[in-house]
């Protein structure tokens, strides 16, 4: 089901054909990293630390070396120190440790073979002495007085203290009086959360090949969102130049964020080099994840005051991000994600954590789900208490066009209001719930991001198109960006090839990650086909002996008086003899990325006797702006519910004392299968974005926000449990049951 | 490491003890994930599944005879077999994924030694007894013997389980198997409980209680299956004090861990649950059939 | 072709069966037959996803049934009928899930939708007419970490009505 505002009638926007390089995936033809095979390759593995924290007092590499099939061993020393404050110190850091193991998984060596067993035993000949240090594993451990440091080599960010800190930044945002505002409050509810580490769990393992040429340049095939960022960011690790790497994207299996850094390349690059020969490396899943991004657990506390008809007049609250080994913006951009009510009064600060554990990485709508499933288990708890309608509350406090964001600013038209009235409104919510079940509301949002993007388009010589961009496709963005040239040049989308182009084909483009691609690349598109359709115009015009501002282009040909239409083909065909061929390249800094709300629904049962929760019924409503293909709208809307639905229930790290992770398999690791779950019924919200030529709002990232909210707050209504810890594991359930 | 198919049981033994290091398998489910993580390689891998005798399923004078490596999804979709011990079935058939039950087998899910098995409760509630290779012939012993604690067993070198005989259930008899997993499919158990009883008139003739995931081994809880023993089942409904004495009895027997699958307490406490709702289905089977 | 064909163990010759052709390879005896089919065969449509039986995405037919070809050792395919994602179209047509998955956007990254189809068709052989939940239960071996599954099993649903109406 759709909500749609007034907008223009589409004839490709909005439609469901067959992804283009969907044949290729149904048949085993597409190729990811792993698919690929080099003449004369090697296989490479590392070594990674066995300890949570320690200093690498030696590593000897000389029996290693001396192993059959053993072409090159690498370690840290064979990268160059980069600068403090340089933006890539840290993944240089994390992919290859340097005099200090930060982390259980910390690689520290690698060896290239030519057999993978054969790298794997050489591998473990290779002799490290440790100097163990103290390993911390929790906030409260890693913020306490006179902590040990996690990792000697970190600086709070912004805080302009060249001191080495377990902070990896701080930041607080205020607006209003919340102590005279909680004063006067009618309620006042103040609640503690906690949140574990989850894993993206990405099916394809990290994977690529890299081919160093005795000419020092070099030629990497990579699993990435963006090959662009595994160019710079190999060239800045290496010290290489960026024109010495070409970078060609191969079919991505999965990334939800976590392909948006690099592991592997300039390992794979250095063995390359030294050896001579290609090299390929593909981590174990064990190794995914035990060192590879989580997105960071947390702490919160909030505390919201309300009038007694449900106004939500303050804000207090304090979230920390565990972030792992090194620095990143968890923290920053958590302080953010407060801003789906209007709060006149808020005093927020936000904290990122450092802990001897991996490095995290962006997952779906970075650290908005930890933060939205506190505010909204508060905002529930309140509306219970008050007597009032669930979606009511949200409603009487959503923000608005105008309403400040969390930092100030204020929002562009968004589709909040629209979002809650079509869960109001739907099926779902409509009917009863059904015996022994409960139901739960709860919402989150994303902001999106713009950033830049390149396309080329060029139209071939029969009137068949090609549109070459840079964002690799994680979720079936070749498709959009087809259906949108369609619109555009007006032909058949099957008629239209779309590309995902390596590094030396296509302008630069930024990775495909902050729901970007089909917002911002998209907005490359069009803007190339509307400079192509002013050309064919032109041509049109020297073709007909008409003045070009005499002609228009309608449904894919030029229109001028007194002549025939003349079709995209019938132009492109005298390309030659009216100025050459018809391509054209845009590329841009896209701006007003609109943000996305959701609103999700979901029936639960509690086994009372186990604590086993199951999911009976979800629905989730989600602003697309527009949505370019339905399909993969509602898939991304599914996804990343279901990955949020793996968040509530059952997904979480378990470390041992020294730091090692117990549950690094897809065994233990427990993401959602197929019998944990009912269909995710979606409703597609379209609220324009203003700012882009269809309206487009990204969506990949706004679904993973509201389930462990709406999961917790029916699991509220069905035991009368408020569960302030994910995951709500069926231990965890039956503990809080004994204790109730 | 090599690899060897051999045809016989004889050409196996012979394998076993020429060999030092070499290690039997059927589905090898637990086998490479244990390589995979560190467990060193065998000198030789036996594979069984090529001895005729070791995947047959034989049903002959009111005793089954299964081979130890037959594939789970041969029980599970053998309709004979499963109306004969349905709580046994549903064991096999909670062995992994259908891609790993058309591998797992009941020699194998036993011989690992896991404590959590889900097909080990009800073989041993329905006192399989274990047909063993020996060096110079075979014995038989009761299944529930073999396992001695995680990862060991009674089996000693060189030697294999050749199959499992079981002798046809009373009349009036019912089994039944539960475990509790965090999902609905693909975990290892946290608890299982498997039930027999049979019953005679309105009340529970006889019972064997048995739990797997709480204590080193599968463990025959007397006690439980004491609760039962006696109790009215009268209008197709247990004594609800039997049930609780059960129950009771149950979570007392247990001797569990902490680990990352589950904790002490909630092994202890849904093992009463399970043992309880487990019951109540093998007394429905033993009065009105599967 | 790699160098792990110049590898120094015992290394075995397997003939079989793979999408109806008979094929023959060397093999070390610790190669996995998902390794053999990708690095030996080059049929890389079964994927490693995890290596342990866990995910799936290795999932192929061995002589009608689906297994995870990370579990099984390479010499242990000698003389069996193996099927993989690749072989499941009937020549240019293709296989009416392979036409549903694509209809019905039952894929977004497609690293698991080989094994996802494999396992489906396993299903659809057996049982023509699947309830949602028997679906939900046969694909619980194979996971999916872009779609939440909806789209799959709606598409699994559609190409059971479609291949019970061709064989009406």
């Amino acid at each position: 089901m759709t909500v749609t505002e007034d907008r223009p009638a589409y004839k490709w926007v909005g439609t469901r054909p067959i992804r283009h390089d969907g044949y290729d995936k149904v048949v085993g033809k597409a190729r990811f990293a792993a698919d690929l095979n080099l003449p004369g390759q090697l296989h490479g593995v590392f070594l990674r630390s066995p300890h949570g924290h320690a200093r690498i007092v030696s590593i000897d590499t000389s029996a290693a070396e001396a192993m059959p099939g053993v072409k090159a061993v690498v370690t840290g020393d064979d990268f160059p120190e980069l600068a403090a404050g340089d933006p890539e110190r840290d993944t240089a850091i994390n992919l290859m440790a340097r005099g200090v193991v930060l982390y259980v998984g910390h690689a520290l060596a690698a060896v290239a073979a030519s057999t993978r067993a054969e790298a794997l035993a050489a591998a473990a000949a290779i002799e490290v002495e440790y100097d163990l240090l103290p390993v911390i594993l929790s906030l409260d451990e890693s913020i306490a007085d006179g902590a040990p440091l996690v990792n000697e080599d970190n600086r709070t960010a912004f805080s302009g203290s060249d001191e080495p800190s377990n902070l990896a930044s701080v930041t607080p945002l205020e607006r209003g009086d919340v102590d005279a505002a909680f004063e006067a409050a009618d309620l006042v509810i103040e609640r503690e959360f906690e949140t574990s580490w989850v894993h993206q769990g990405y099916i394809e393992p990290h994977a690529c090949v890299v081919d160093v040429g005795a000419d020092g340049k070099a030629d990497i095939w990579a699993s990435s969102q963006g090959h662009f960022r595994v160019r710079s960011q190999t060239a800045a690790v290496l010290g290489w130049d960026t024109a010495r790497i070409k970078v060609t994207p191969a079919e991505i299996g999965g990334g939800f964020g976590g392909k948006t850094t690099i592991y592997l390349e300039p390992v794979a690059a250095r063995l390359s080099e030294k050896s001579g020969r290609p090299v390929k490396i593909v981590m174990t899943r064990d190794e995914v994840l035990r060192a590879t991004g989580p997105a960071p657990g947390s702490k919160a506390r909030i505390r919201i005051g309300a009038t007694s008809d449900g106004e939500l007049t303050a804000i207090e609250g304090w979230i920390g991000y565990v972030v792992g080994c090194v620095n990143n913006m968890a923290g920053f951009i958590g302080a953010m994600s407060v801003a789906s009510y209007k709060f006149p009064n808020l005093k927020l600060e936000a904290v990122g954590v450092l802990t001897n554990t991996p490095a995290s990485a962006a997952y779906r709508a970075p650290s908005a789900p930890q933060a939205a499933f506190a505010i909204e288990s508060v905002i529930d708890e309140i509306a219970q208490t008050l007597g009032l309608d669930p979606i009511d509350v949200r409603l009487k406090n959503a923000v608005v066009e105008g309403d400040p964001t969390a930092m100030g600013m204020p929002h562009p038209r968004i589709g909040f209001v629209e979002c809650l009235e079509a869960i109001r409104d739907s099926d779902h919510y409509g009917s009863p719930v059904p015996e022994g079940a409960a139901r739960g509301i709860g919402t989150g949002f994303w902001f999106n991001i713009g950033e830049q993007s390149s396309a080329t388009v060029n139209l071939n010589e029969d009137g068949t198109a090609t549109v070459i961009t840079g964002s690799p496709d994680i979720g079936g963005s070749r498709a959009s960006m087809a259906l949108m040239a369609a619109e555009e040049l007006g032909i058949d989308v099957h008629r239209i090839t779309p590309v995902v182009a390596d590094t030396e084909s296509v302008g630069f483009t930024d990775v495909t990650e902050g729901s970007r691609a089909t917002f911002a690349t998209g907005m490359a598109v069009v803007n190339a086909c509307r400079e192509l359709v002013d050309e064919l115009k032109a041509r049109a015009a020297t073709i007909m002996g008409v003045d070009s501002e005499a002609v228009d282009w309608i449904d894919g040909a030029a229109v001028a008086e007194e002549h025939d239409p003349l079709p995209l083909d019938a132009i492109t065909a005298k390309a030659k003899g009216t100025g050459g061929p018809l391509t054209v390249t845009a590329s841009l800094n896209a701006g007003g990325a609109g943000p996305s709300f959701a609103v999700h629904c979901c029936d639960v049962a509690v086994d009372e006797e186990t604590g086993q929760v199951t999911v009976l019924r979800y629905t989730t409503a989600q602003d697309a702006g527009t949505a370019i293909h339905p399909s993969y709208v509602e898939g991304q809307m599914q996804g990343g519910t279901v990955q949020g639905i793996g968040w509530a229930l059952n997904e979480e790290y378990v470390y041992g004392e020294d730091g090692t992770m117990l549950n690094a398999s897809f065994l233990d690791y427990r993401v959602p299968v197929a019998s944990d779950l009912p269909m995710i019924e979606t409703i597609i919200v379209e609220v324009p974005n203003p700012a882009h030529p269809y309206g487009v709002r990204g969506v990949g990232e706004t679904g993973i926000v509201p389930p462990m909210s709406t999961i917790a707050n029916a699991v509220n209504r069905a035991t009368g449990l408020r569960i302030s810890a994910l995951p709500m594991s069926p231990p965890a359930i039956l503990a809080a049951l004994n204790e109730r | 490491m090599r690899y060897a198919a051999p045809a016989t049981v004889d050409e196996a033994r012979a394998l076993l003890s020429d060999n030092p290091g070499s290690q039997v398998f059927a589905g090898a489910t637990d086998l490479v994930p244990q390589m995979r993580s560190g467990r060193p390689a065998p000198s030789v891998l036996v594979d069984l599944k090529r001895i005729e005798r070791l995947t047959a399923v034989t049903h002959e004078d009111g005793q089954w005879t299964i081979g130890a490596a037959t594939p789970a999804a041969d029980l599970t979709r053998d309709a004979v077999f499963t109306a004969a011990f349905p709580g046994l079935s549903e064991g096999a058939g909670l062995i992994g994924s259908d891609q790993i039950q058309n591998r797992s087998s009941l020699g194998g899910n036993l011989a690992n030694a896991s404590p959590a098995a889900d097909s080990v409760p009800a073989l041993i509630a329905n006192a399989g007894q274990a047909v063993i290779a020996t060096a110079d012939g075979t014995r038989t012993v009761p299944a529930s013997e073999i396992v001695t604690g995680p990862g060991s067993t009674s089996l000693a070198e060189g030697e294999f389980i050749v199959e499992f005989t079981l002798a046809d259930p009373p009349a009036g008899t019912g089994d039944a198997y539960l475990r509790m997993i965090p999902r609905t499919e693909m975990d290892i158990a946290i608890v299982g409980a498997a039930v027999r009883v049979t019953v005679d008139g309105d009340s529970i003739s006889d019972a064997i209680v048995v739990l797997g995931a709480v204590a080193p081994t599968a463990v025959v809880v007397p006690d439980a299956a004491a609760a039962l023993v006696g109790a009215s089942v009268a209008g197709g409904s247990i004594d609800q004090s039997a049930l609780t004495a059960l129950a009771e009895a149950a979570s007392a027997a247990c001797d569990p861990i902490d680990d990352k699958r589950g904790t002490i307490v909630y092994r202890r406490q849904v093992a009463g649950v399970l043992a309880k709702r487990a019951a109540v289905i093998a007394v429905e089977r033993a009065q009105n059939g599967v | 072709m790699s160098d792990s064909t110049t590898n120094r163990r015992v290394r075995t010759h397997v003939t079989c069966t793979v999408n109806g052709d008979e094929v023959d390879f060397l093999a070390s005896d610790d190669t996995s037959l998902l390794d053999a089919l990708r690095d030996e065969l080059g049929l890389t449509g079964a994927k490693e996803g995890c290596g342990t039986g866990d995910c799936g995405a290795c999932t192929v037919l061995v002589d009608g049934r689906i297994n995870c070809s990370c579990l099984i050792f390479a010499p242990e395919a000698e003389g069996s009928d193996i099927v993989t994602v690749e072989g499941i179209a009937e020549g240019d047509q293709l296989h009416a899930l392979q036409q549903t998955f694509l209809e019905g956007a039952a894929l977004q990254c497609g690293i698991c939708t080989p094994g996802f189809l494999v396992s489906a068709k396993a299903l659809l052989d057996q049982n023509p007419d699947p309830t949602e939940t028997e679906i939900r239960y046969a694909l619980a071996g194979n996971l999916c970490r872009c779609t939440g599954y909806d789209k799959i099993v709606r598409s699994v649903q559609e190409a059971a009505v479609q291949l019970r109406g061709a064989s009406r």
